[in-house]
């Protein structure tokens, strides 16, 4: 067996295309879907029924159905409302919803773990529900599942792959085209797996730097909570 | 004037009853001490006047607040009340100087250079000016009980709890953060403390309420502990001596 990347380097370009929109997918649904989760995770955990099991439902919809067939549901779901939206714009859409639902136990499990006694302590001092979660629970809570955390984001960019099958042009669906105009399926995988991989660790490294800067008491003292 | 007021308060936790109609009050100024068993309701006598807990009957005033009522300002009250904890209770991702500034900026809406200046003013009342960029675990454990007290001051409360603050502590560290509760007795603060430590009550406290099974068993002046009415007192002061 011989590999030949000549004609797939000639077409490095639209490669280059595919990754950065791989990137931009990955760097927007990572943000939207911490603010989805985590407000999930927030209501999973209220005192008010409706929005505790409306979140749960969604939790449990989300983790029990395949990432494709949720993309084809907002694919067509979305279009048999009359909303033309673009490839992006669904996949962006059904990213967000997809991970938001694996943050939302994340950051649940870590708002569980935040002690009894520091919520009493936030009550006393006259802090409301929100600025209790936003002053005093969620850096702690996310410091301690912040590994779990950047794990799942890395697997979002990497499950990003899946919505080339709505023919969003990232990475995956310039392989698919690449391949197809080459007939070097084998050698286009493998850059591209090549690629994902450059991509997971550098999002590694993104997370420690913002995790160096969020959590300035562990670049201090170098301990965790 | 009372400050405090607590009249035929009950509690129960499912089928347990924890109070079993508890009245007592304090007036503006004094410093009450709570003494009892463990399990003798002392401590959910306390965080009832904090609203951390709701009752079930009777009444219960503080500042003026009714405490059990269902339209108390929450916030309010909590603006009047501070209470420090056995565990200290502060926010470990945040410094000495934000665990205290965080509650005037974000509850009092005072600027944050006045905060600051409260805190740093606080942090010399309780003997830690040096420690306001230090996080909580840098610090020992009577060094985190000052700055949880130095939190609550900062809140400019009219009545302070104190819910066992020493317990976790050795008998140094003890000593270093009931002298900060001395001080502020001196300083005319409105108290009520739980508490085991027994000559300290015995010399800070204008009042003691000594609780068991649930009820006031037997109230007084600090004369209580040396002369105890009832057995249930005189074989609790003497199992702590």
């Amino acid at each position: 067996m011989i590999l030949d990347f000549t004609l797939i380097i000639a077409r490095w370009q639209m490669l280059m295309d595919g990754a950065w929109l791989t990137v931009q997918l990955a760097a927007v649904t990572t943000l939207t879907g911490f603010l989805v989760g985590t407000l999930c995770a927030v209501a999973r955990r209220s005192r008010f029924r409706l929005a505790a099991s409306t979140a749960g439902l969604y939790v449990e919809a989300i983790r029990n159905t395949p990432f494709l067939v949720q993309i084809f549901l907002v694919y067509f779901g979305l279009s048999s409302l009359g909303l033309s939206l673009s490839a992006v714009t669904v996949a962006i859409i059904a990213l967000t919803i997809n991970v938001g639902a694996y943050t939302a136990e994340i950051m649940r499990a870590g708002f569980d773990s935040i002690h009894r006694g520091q919520w009493e302590a936030a009550e006393t001092l006259g802090l409301t529900k929100f600025q209790q979660y936003w002053h005093v629970a969620l850096r702690p809570a996310m410091e301690r599942v912040y590994p779990s955390l950047s794990s799942q984001f890395i697997l979002l960019m990497l499950a990003s792959s899946v919505t080339s099958q709505i023919s969003t042009e990232e990475l995956t669906a310039a392989a698919n085209f690449i391949q197809s105009e080459t007939y070097r399926p084998l050698e286009t995988y493998l850059l591209i797996a090549l690629i994902y991989v450059a991509l997971s660790l550098a999002m590694r490294v993104v997370f420690w730097g913002i995790g160096m800067i969020i959590f300035p008491r562990r670049r201090r003292l170098g301990t965790s909570l | 004037m009372s400050i405090v007021v607590l009249d035929n308060v009950k509690k129960s936790f499912g089928a347990v009853t924890v109070l079993h109609g508890v009245s007592f009050s304090v007036e503006k100024g004094q410093v009450m001490a709570l003494i009892g068993a463990s399990g003798s309701g002392k401590s959910t006598a306390l965080r009832c006047i904090d609203r951390l807990e709701q009752i079930d009957s009777g009444r219960i005033e503080v500042c003026g607040h009714q405490v059990a009522s269902a339209d108390l300002d929450l916030r309010k009250l909590r603006l009047d009340v501070g209470i420090v904890f056995q565990s200290y209770n502060l926010f470990p991702h945040l410094t000495v100087e934000q665990n205290i500034t965080l509650g005037p900026v974000s509850v009092k809406r005072m600027p944050k250079s006045e905060a600051r200046k409260i805190t740093a003013d606080v942090l010399a009342k309780v003997g830690l000016a040096d420690k306001a960029s230090a996080y909580p675990e840098q610090l020992s454990g009577g060094q985190q009980q000052r700055a949880a007290i130095a939190r609550s001051l900062a809140m400019q409360p009219k009545v302070m709890l104190f819910d066992e603050v020493t317990s976790a502590l050795d008998p140094k560290l003890t000593g270093e953060v009931l002298r900060v509760i001395e001080q502020l007795a001196d300083s005319g603060m409105t108290m009520i403390m739980v508490t085991h430590e027994m000559n300290f009550a015995r010399r800070i406290a204008d009042r003691i309420v000594f609780m068991h099974d649930g009820r006031v068993h037997e109230q007084g002046g600090a004369e209580i502990l040396s002369a105890p009415a009832t057995p249930e007192l005189r074989d609790f002061v003497s199992n702590e001596l």
